[in-house]
C-alpha cells in the first residue's frame, strides 16, 4: 500500500521533472546553473546519508565516488562521441551515467570493507584516504588528462536528467530505509553488537550502504561532468566530501527531508552571499558555526530523538521529491 | 544434549579467558555458570552467541558445529541472548526494541501475540512503551532486554548476570520470570550470574568457573550445599 503510494509519487516526480524541463530556457543562466547544482548536491548528500546517517558509519571519501562516475562515463560518451539533441544520444548517456555509478560502487566495496572492522574516526581517516587516492591516481593518468582536466564532454545533463535522478534516488532511499528489510539500518546504527545479538547482519547493512551511496555519487558526478563538460581532479578533492557532509550534518543525519533542504539551502547560500564579496566564505562558515551551535542534531532533524523522527517519516510516506522536481 | 561446549577457548589479545570450558546443557533445563568476576562466564555465553570468537574448542547446537557461525546466524537458528551491560537500542523506544527482537520473524500476528505476552510478564515495560530505551531504569532495561530476546522465539536463551546492577527487589522478580520462562514457554536456558545464591535455587545444574576453567559441576541443590562452594560464593562460614 505505502509502497504502491510511494511509486505513483515518483512517477508524478517524474513527469513533473519532464515538463519542468520545457520551461529551463526561460530563465537567466545562472539561476538555472544553482538549480541544476542543487539537484546534484541533493543527490550527493542523500546518498552520504544513506552511508553515515542510516547505516551509521563515518565515510569522508564521497567526491572520490563522484570523480569515479564522473571520469568513466565522460570517457563513455566521449568516445561514442555522443551528441547533445540527437535522440539516440540519450538512452547511451543513461548506460554511461550506470557504468559510472557502478565503477564507483564497486569502489565503494572496496571501501566499505573496511568499515567493517574500523569504527568513527579511524573509518574517517581511512574513507578520506581512498577518496585522495582516487583522485591522485585520476591525476596521473594521462589518457583521462591528468591534472589539466577532461575537455569536450558533450552537454548531456538537463533539468529533466538531474531531477529524475533526484526522484529516482529519494525514492529508492526512502524505501530502501523504511522498508521491514531496513529496520536493520536503525539496528546498526544504534548499536552493532546488540543489533548482531538480535540477527541483523551489520556487516551486510554496511557493505549495502557503501555500494548504494556510492553509486548514486558516482551517477551524480556523471550528471555534473555532463553539464560543466569540463572537469578535472582538484574538483573532486576533500573540500567537495566536506562540502556534502556539512550538508548532511546540518540536514540531520538520517533525516531524509532534512538534508534534501540542508543541501539546498548550503548551494544557495554561498551565491546568495555574493553580495558581501571577499567576506562570503567567512560568514558561511561562521554560519555553519551557529547553527552546529544552537542546533547540533541539524537544523530540520533530530538525531538524537531518533525514535520520534521515525515514526514520523512513517506516517508520510511520499518522498519528498514531488516538491524539488 | 541441546548444547554441548567442548574445551571452548577464549581470549583478548594476549589475555586467555576462557582456557578449556567443556559443559553440556540438555533440553529444557535452566543450567547456571557461577563464579567470580574474570572466572570466564560473560566470554564463554559470548562465545556461544558469537559475538566474541572462540580461539579454540567446538560449540555445538543440536549436534551442528556453530562454533565458527556469524552471530546474527546463530540467532536465526535458536539461541537469543540479553547480553551483559543489556546492550538495548537507547535511541529506539521500549515497543521498537521489542519489535527488533523479532527482527527474523515474519508472522506479524504472532509477534503482535509475543508482544503482549512479555508486557503481561513485565508490566513495567508497557508503561514504559513509547520511552527511548536509554531512558529505561536499570531494571527496565533488564526486563526490556529479557523480552527482547524472547520475542526471537529462542529454543535456548542465554542470559549474562541479569541481576547486575539492579535494585535488590527487582533481582527476586527477574528470577521469578526466568523460572516462568522455562516453565510456560519450555525454552531452554542458560544463566550467568554472579548472585550465586540466586542462581542456584532456580537452575538444576550448575557449572562454577575459576580463572577460565570448570571448577566444579553438578546438580545445583548439590552444589548449594558444598562446603568450599558456600564458602567461596554464598558468603557463608
Amino acid at each position: 500500500m505505502k509502497q504502491h503510494r510511494s511509486k505513483v509519487y515518483l512517477l508524478l516526480a517524474l513527469v513533473a521533472a519532464g515538463i519542468l524541463s520545457k520551461f529551463e530556457t526561460s530563465i537567466s543562466p545562472y539561476y538555472f546553473q544553482i538549480i541544476i547544482y542543487i539537484g546534484i548536491n541533493v543527490i550527493l548528500a542523500s546518498s552520504l546519508n544513506l552511508i553515515n546517517g542510516f547505516a551509521g558509519q563515518f565515510s569522508l571519501g564521497h567526491a572520490g565516488f563522484m570523480a569515479l562516475g564522473a571520469y568513466t562515463s565522460a570517457v563513455i560518451t566521449s568516445s561514442l562521441h555522443l551528441t547533445p539533441g540527437s535522440a539516440a544520444s540519450y538512452p547511451m548517456f543513461a548506460a554511461a551515467l550506470i557504468a559510472g555509478g557502478l565503477v564507483a560502487s564497486i569502489f565503494g566495496l572496496l571501501v566499505g570493507i573496511p568499515s567493517l572492522r574500523l569504527k568513527g574516526d579511524y573509518l574517517a581517516i581511512t574513507t578520506l584516504g581512498l577518496g585522495e587516492i582516487i583522485r591522485v591516481i585520476i591525476q596521473s593518468l594521462d589518457f583521462l588528462g591528468a591534472a589539466r582536466g577532461f575537455t569536450g564532454i558533450a552537454k548531456l545533463a538537463d533539468f529533466f536528467w538531474v531531477y529524475a535522478v533526484v526522484a529516482v534516488v529519494i525514492f529508492t532511499i526512502a524505501n530502501l530505509v523504511r522498508s521491514t528489510y531496513g529496520k536493520g539500518f536503525l539496528a546498526v546504527r544504534d548499536d552493532e553488537i546488540a543489533a548482531e545479538a538480535v540477527g541483523v547482519d551489520a556487516t551486510r547493512y554496511k557493505i549495502v550502504a557503501f555500494i548504494t551511496g556510492a553509486f548514486f555519487a558516482g551517477i551524480a558526478g556523471g550528471l555534473y561532468a555532463h553539464f560543466v563538460t569540463y572537469i578535472n581532479p582538484s574538483q573532486f578533492g576533500f573540500l567537495r566530501s566536506f562540502e556534502i557532509i556539512v550538508m548532511v550534518v546540518v540536514g540531520g543525519m538520517g533525516n531524509i527531508a532534512g538534508v534534501i533542504l540542508a543541501a539546498a539551502v548550503l548551494t544557495i547560500l554561498p551565491e546568495a552571499l555574493r553580495a558581501v564579496a571577499q567576506y562570503r566564505m567567512v560568514l558561511y562558515a561562521f554560519l555553519l558555526i551557529v547553527i552546529m551551535i544552537s542546533r547540533p542534531q541539524g537544523l530540520f532533524g533530530a538525531k538524537l530523538d531518533w525514535g520520534r523522527l521515525w515514526r514520523w517519516i512513517g506516517r508520510r510516506p511520499s518522498p519528498p521529491a514531488e516538491g524539488k522536481a | 544434549m541441546m548444547l554441548e561446549i567442548d574445551n571452548l577457548q577464549v581470549s583478548y589479545g594476549a589475555v586467555r579467558a576462557v582456557k578449556g570450558i567443556t559443559l553440556a546443557v540438555d533440553q529444557g533445563q535452566i543450567v547456571t555458570l557461577i563464579g567470580a568476576n574474570g572466572a570466564g562466564k560473560s566470554s564463554t555465553l559470548r562465545a556461544i552467541s558469537g559475538i566474541t570468537k572462540a580461539s579454540g574448542g567446538h560449540i555445538r547446537f543440536d549436534g551442528r558445529d556453530i562454533t565458527a557461525l556469524p552471530a546474527h546466524a546463530i540467532v536465526a537458528l535458536g539461541i537469543s541472548q540479553a547480553p551483559e551491560g543489556r546492550m538495548i537500542f537507547a535511541n529506539l523506544t521500549a515497543r521498537e526494541n521489542l519489535a527488533m527482537g523479532a527482527y527474523l520473524r515474519r508472522d506479524a500476528a504472532e509477534i503482535d501475540k509475543d508482544i503482549d505476552y512479555v508486557f503481561a510478564m513485565f508490566p513495567k515495560l508497557k508503561e514504559r512503551i513509547d520511552q527511548p530505551g536509554g531512558k529505561l531504569s536499570g531494571g527496565e532495561q533488564q526486563m526490556l532486554a529479557i523480552a527482547r530476546a524472547l520475542l526471537a522465539r529462542p529454543r535456548l536463551l542465554l542470559l549474562d548476570e541479569p541481576s547486575l546492577g539492579i535494585a535488590p527487589i527487582l533481582v527476586r522478580t527477574i528470577f521469578e520470570k526466568i523460572v516462568e520462562i522455562n516453565r510456560e514457554l519450555g525454552t531452554t536456558i542458560l544463566l550467568v550470574e554472579q548472585n550465586a545464591r540466586m542462581a542456584l535455587s532456580v537452575a538444576q545444574y550448575a557449572y562454577v568457573l575459576e580463572t577460565g576453567t570448570v571448577r566444579l559441576h553438578g546438580p545445583a541443590a548439590e552444589i548449594a550445599v558444598n562446603d568450599d562452594i558456600r564458602r567461596a560464593y554464598l558468603g557463608e562460614h
